[in-house]
């Protein structure tokens, strides 16, 4: 085996590949074997960094220098410069990789120091290869449990005691929820991964799959492990070819050492995985719904209770977790629940991905804390409203979202204190709007979202999101009419109270949150009508 | 009632679904799955293909239509060459997509859903990708087109058609 005395990394992921990714890839192939530098430098796909709009990026190891905007032309000077002579080449867009909150790194921007947990290998690895996982740590949470033969019993203990709460957008405690499929009636139980991220705004899981496939792999054999399914099932999101192309490679892989299938890492344990493409369905996010999905039905939404946990897959107990949060268990089953817990907040510890985009100078993607105040993820990591313009409002958490003003900047980002200002973190989603957005316009779009997501199933919610739509429109036309925003909100607390699913029962947050924070931009828009 | 043997029609095309739909008889429900694999196969799933299906898992048409309708990404007409599916999604919407919508419906001359005379493209629009870095985007095809205006947009299509014509120019020319 050959020793590199330094490694490139090449960040893919559908920007990076749109921006050329691959062609720098080949030309800097190409510069290394003329140099013949090939058993001195290796070149690596990696997983996304999670900065977006910055071309092609080139990271070296362990210079730890990244390189934006990388066009294939400059290989060559990046080769002789930088390889080389180890020289940064100072004409190209480049920053320092900051690693960890003590070393001092940019002020601003997606580059600076951020805790990363669920993403920590995603941009330093390649994916798909599970050797190097296994290098960086990968799998050693399962490792632990099964050389160790804990009771699942003490696995959920462990998961409970880490606090760690769903990231799907509710919050529920993970621990309990698996307790409750482990005691459930009935030998066969099954553990789902809900990847059907659909929430407009919102990509985080999609790059975990992208980056790391096999941490979700490790987290699902473990939760299989603690409730006691043998069998487990990925719900993903038919769009996501690469993700599911990646997951499809590591479960191989992951058979193959012995660390999926029969009899792993001989302890007795077995677990099987299997990937099911979704087919387009905001509604197949919510947990009755995607269990109906995936047993090849329409989407409909069960009524709940009995919940999944004692009536799930089949009518058999089953757990349904998000990525993001199965993301979470291989680290506190391999550092323990009381390194989790030193991170966050007391009641929402560990870390959380937001996804920051819009009007921003930085979108992309950002993990940090949870409870990192609004202001810190817009104005830090995201490097403030682009082109210097002012704030206006933030959408956070997706369609399903809260419109945040100004004045809420400093909320903390945590379930708790969201909640204590009529807020949510949701899916993790900032959108943020400029001075110039229209909050009325967003409104309806919103609304023309929810109206065709609606599976139609139960009455208030096929009718509510028709009204609504049909009346945010007309405001958007200028034809508002009085007491329009009181209709609206009317309709949709009705909708909340009454809808079968989630679906229905948030489309309160945004319209409220809405007419409450920005009343003058709608009365504007409806007193536009009165004049014209 | 005994079940009735399933004619199969001859040809690959039902013949590679037939395969597919005998692999997954363990699983149980199949039909999204198999629903995925005969789109993937005839581009579309007319009557005859759902007609098929229900008979061969024995479940209902109405189920097999029930499930088809549901879902955005099964289809129950044929389809151009390419589909250009843009995104409407939040963060697409905010950046502008409905601007682009309108420049494509204009340059296809044909609405949303609708397939151009030539049967190229297909104008479709999604409910974001997962690629909101780069909104406002389009997917033509499988690959994904970011930060976009009308322009932008335009010039990918007309290009695109420019190489297929160029490559049937081509091909002509070798057969003759």
């Amino acid at each position: 085996m050959s020793v590199f005395r330094t490694h490139v990394l090449l960040p893919v992921d559908v920007g990076t590949a749109q921006a050329g990714v691959f062609e720098v890839k080949r030309r800097l192939e190409k510069e290394l074997s003329v140099r013949q530098m090939l058993d001195e430098v290796k070149v690596l796909e990696s997983g996304t960094v999670g900065i977006v709009g910055k071309g092609v990026i080139l990271a070296v190891y362990p210079d730890r220098m990244y390189y934006f905007n990388v066009r294939e032309a400059d290989v060559p000077r990046i080769v002789d410069e930088h390889l080389l002579k180890g020289r940064v080449v100072a004409g190209l867009d480049h920053a320092a990789i900051a690693v960890s909150p003590s070393v001092p790194g940019p002020k601003v921007g997606l580059t600076r120091a951020q805790r990363r947990i669920v993403l920590d290998k995603a941009w330093t690895v390649d994916p798909e290869n599970i050797d190097e996982i296994i290098a960086a740590g990968g799998y050693r949470g399962l490792e632990r449990i099964l050389r160790e033969a804990l009771p699942p019993e003490a696995v959920i203990e462990e998961i409970k005691k880490s606090g760690l709460r769903g990231r799907g957008g509710a919050g529920f405690p993970t621990g309990m929820k698996w307790e409750f499929t482990r005691k459930a009636a009935g030998g066969e139980k099954y553990i789902v991964c809900n990847a059907d991220e659909g929430e407009p705004g919102t990509f985080k899981d999609r790059l975990i799959l992208e980056g790391d496939p096999h941490r979700l792999i490790e987290a699902m054999a473990v939760a299989g492990y603690a409730i006691g399914a043998g069998r487990g099932f990925v719900y993903i999101r038919g769009e996501y070819r690469l993700s599911i192309d990646r997951l499809q490679k590591a479960i191989a892989q992951a058979r193959q050492y012995g660390l999926l299938g029969n009899n792993i890492l001989e302890s007795g344990f077995s677990f099987e995985l299997e990937i099911r493409k979704g087919a387009g369905a905001y509604v197949c996010g919510e947990e009755t719904a995607l269990i109906e999905s995936l047993e090849g039905k329409r989407g409909n939404p069960r009524v709940k209770p009995p919940y999944p946990v004692t009536h799930g897959l089949w009518q058999k107990p089953t757990a349904v977790n998000n990525v993001e949060t199965l993301a979470n268990v291989p680290g506190i089953m391999a550092n323990g629940a009381d390194w989790f817990r030193r991170i966050g907040t007391d009641k929402c510890p560990g870390t959380k991905v937001f996804t920051v985009l819009g009007h921003v100078e930085y979108p992309g993607l950002v993990e940090t804390d949870m409870g990192t105040p609004l202001r810190e993820i817009i104005f830090g990591f995201g490097g403030g409203v682009k082109g210097g313009r002012k704030f206006k409002a933030a959408l956070l958490g997706g369609a399903a979202g809260v419109f945040v003003p100004e004045k809420l900047l400093d909320v903390k980002m945590d379930f708790e204190s969201l909640k204590e200002n009529k807020a949510v973190l949701g899916s993790g989603a900032v959108l943020v709007m400029d001075e110039t957005a229209s909050v009325v316009e967003m409104l309806f779009s919103i609304a023309k979202f929810f109206a065709h997501e609606s599976c139609g199933q139960c009455v208030p919610c096929r009718v509510g999101t028709r009204q609504i739509l049909d009346i945010a429109w007309r405001i958007r036309q200028g034809h508002g009419r009085a007491g329009d925003a009181e209709t609206m909100l009317q309709l949709a607390e009705t909708m909340f109270k009454t809808s079968l699913c989630p679906l229905g029962q948030s489309l309160v947050m945004p319209v409220r949150s809405a007419l409450e924070n920005f009343a003058e931009e709608f009365a504007l828009a409806a007193g536009q009508a009165g004049k014209a | 009632m005994e079940a009735q043997a399933v004619h199969v029609p001859d040809n690959e095309q039902y013949r590679e679904l037939k395969r597919f739909i005998d692999a997954s008889r363990g699983v149980p429900g199949p039909l999204i799955q198999v629903l995925h694999r005969a789109q993937k196969i005839f581009g579309y799933l007319p009557l005859e293909v759902q007609h098929f299906v229900a008979r061969e898992l024995d479940v209902p048409l109405a189920k097999v239509f029930g499930v088809v309708t549901f879902y955005n990404f099964f289809r129950l007409d044929p389809i151009g060459d390419h589909i250009v599916n843009m995104c409407l999604g939040t963060a697409c919407h905010v950046k502008g997509a409905s601007e682009i919508i309108k420049a494509l419906e204009k340059e296809l001359g044909v609405k949303v859903g609708g397939t151009t005379a030539d049967r190229f493209y297909t104008l479709s629009t999604a409910r974001c990708f997962g690629a909101c870095g780069l909104a406002p985007v389009l997917m033509l095809d499988e690959e994904v087109h970011g930060r976009l205006n009308p322009q932008k947009a335009i010039q990918i299509l007309r290009e695109m058609k420019a190489r297929a014509a160029e490559a049937a120019a081509a091909e002509t020319k070798e057969e003759k």
